[in-house]
């Protein structure tokens, strides 16, 4: 490194810390301990990956004697695969929309207008976000028997809708704020009233953050377990989480591979969808965001 | 409007049916009767719910607050020493795992802890002993896997909270001559104090709510070694048909949920000196 880059490293504001000698020196047991963990979180997958070529697969990660694809074409039949998938789609996108409608709804007026029932409302939804959705669920369960929605496709999706609700909204709410207010008091003085505004000009502003709200719904519908395994009954309304479990629990320990290739298949929608999200909106987006509020 | 309908709902006809001896066939299944405390009463005498309770603090404890915080205090905190494309590959990694299905996660984990599964092939190349992970050690296995699943999460807090320290502080820090770890403890760490608190409160309630790793894992056995609130909830109402006694462990969960909930939002209401 020459002086005057040298110079041009210290003169830099300290963004990354302070790079000493000793820092430069303890970036090699970082680099090492970092690796390690990073191995270890990576094994249990990479079972999962050499497990779906491997046509005598077992629950051993081990390099398969022959690169197949037999696993991926057994399980590619429209019973099996094509419907569960479907089922996850229709579920996931109808929850996301839904659920995009109502927050949209309810984080305009919390965002636009100052109310003193602003805050308490705010710390409601928060609070709505912590509740343990699993406990609910036997209750639903009840709830659903009286009221005769089990086994409903439209139920099942607007009761996704209400749990994905609470994170939606501040989601929401905070992409809206971003939104200067200037613009809608132009319409309002033309005389648009509040809906047309909010339609006209505040959503294509915001059309990055609804697009950001809809992906993240979206995954918690597509990997949800527990909601459809309780409220919907018969195989051909499953989505592929529970199909794959009742499939694979109920014919005990057979067929491994094919168990990887679905979960394979079945994961790639979300991992590219998030993909995409981690890239327009930096990494810790959504979380800090919802976080700090 | 939905919010109330199927939020709250639930949670008044949870506390509702407690009260009553619904189940999920027979005469009952249609008209409930009222039985007071009963279903509380047999719920604090029987013997599965101290352990069950035990059980999910143990869960809890050792796999949000002990494991899933300070493993991802620790990487991230590493991930500011280390070299950028080693802190990208492994942080890839840690969200991998948590962005999968659960379901999925769930029979990876599952594989890995089996008897032939991964974790005792390693074991065996260190030539020490391999138990069956998922009958002798179930909690150790469950913990383990959410460890696993969930640490991404604390990751990324700790991540964005660490960019926001000022280099100017650690700076000073290191002016005034303090070391890696005094940095850490007597600077960096109270800076994000607040972090701190949010993230476990979280994390907390998230692990609290796991139910399809345990399911898939060991569906609360072997004989309820690991059977934690969620999983008793659901068998004493799906798989023992006695929706009132299940709804009655499900409100002694939500509870717990609503303690801990409260104490965040105070947290949050309190202004961050």
């Amino acid at each position: 490194m020459t002086t005057a880059a040298r110079a041009r490293r210290t003169r830099r504001p300290a963004a990354h810390g302070y790079r000493s000698v000793a820092q430069q020196r303890a970036r090699i047991p970082a680099d090492a301990a970092l690796l390690l963990i990073g191995v270890s979180f990576v094994l249990p997958l990479l079972w999962l990956l050499l497990a779906s070529l491997d046509s005598g697969a077992g629950h051993q990660t081990r390099l398969p004697e022959e690169l197949s694809l037999a696993n991926f074409s057994a399980i590619m039949t429209t019973g099996l695969l094509f419907q569960p998938l479907w089922n996850s789609l229709v579920l996931s996108a109808g929850t996301a929309a839904v659920t995009l409608v109502a927050a949209v709804l309810a984080a305009y007026p919390l965002s636009r207008y100052q109310s003193r029932f602003n805050r308490p409302f705010m710390y409601t939804i928060l609070f709505g976000t912590c509740l343990p959705i699993t406990a609910i669920m036997v209750p639903v369960y009840g709830l659903f028997v009286q009221l005769r929605l089990l086994d409903s496709m439209p139920a099942t999706i607007f009761f996704l809708a209400t749990t994905a609700l609470p994170m939606a909204i501040w989601m929401t709410k905070n992409f809206m704020d971003a939104v200067p207010v200037s613009l809608e008091e132009a319409a309002w003085v033309d005389g648009a009233s509040g809906l047309t505004a909010l339609r006209t000009i505040v959503l294509p502003l915001m059309r990055q953050g609804l697009g950001v709200v809809f992906i993240f719904v979206f995954i918690q519908a597509w990997g949800n377990f527990f909601v459809p395994f309780v409220l919907l009954l018969s195989e051909a309304r499953q989505p592929a989480a529970v199909s794959i479990f009742s499939f694979f629990g109920q014919h005990g320990a057979v067929a491994y591979g094919q168990l990887a290739a679905f979960s394979i298949l079945y994961s790639l929608p979300v991992l590219a969808l998030y993909v995409i999200v981690a890239k327009g909106a930096g990494s810790s987006f959504a979380m800090s965001g919802a976080v700090k509020g | 409007m939905l919010l109330l309908v199927f939020l709250a709902g639930p949670i008044l006809w949870a506390f509702h049916a407690s009260f009553t001896n619904a189940a999920l066939t027979g005469r009952n299944a249609r008209s409930p009767a009222w039985v007071g405390l009963e279903n509380y009463a047999r719920l604090f005498a029987d013997p599965v719910l101290p352990l069950s309770l035990g059980l999910t603090v143990l869960f809890v404890g050792g796999s949000a607050i002990l494991g899933q915080n300070i493993l991802g205090l620790s990487i991230a905190v590493l991930m500011r020493r280390a070299s950028r494309s080693v802190s990208a590959v492994v942080g890839t990694a840690v969200v991998a795992a948590w962005v999968l299905p659960e379901i999925v996660a769930a029979f990876a984990a599952y594989a890995y802890f089996s008897r032939d599964g991964t974790l005792n092939q390693l074991l065996a190349g260190l030539g020490v002993g391999q138990p069956d992970w998922l009958y002798s050690f179930p909690m150790v296995a469950i913990i383990l896997a959410n460890v696993w699943r969930g640490t991404a999460f604390s990751m990324l807090v700790y991540r964005a909270a660490l960019d926001d320290v000022p280099g100017e502080v650690t700076e000073a820090a290191v002016m005034d001559g303090a070391g890696g770890w005094q940095r850490l403890a007597y600077v960096t760490l109270p800076m994000i104090r607040g972090s701190i608190a949010t993230n476990l409160m979280l994390v907390t309630l998230q692990t609290l709510a796991v139910f399809t790793l345990i399911w898939v894992m060991t569906a609360g056995g072997p004989s309820n070694a690991s059977t934690t609130l969620p999983v008793l909830a659901y068998q004493e109402a799906f798989k023992f048909g006695d929706i009132g006694y299940g709804t009655a462990v499900a409100s002694v969960l939500i509870l717990i949920g609503v303690v801990f909930g409260a104490a965040y939002i105070r947290l949050l209401r309190d202004p961050k000196p």
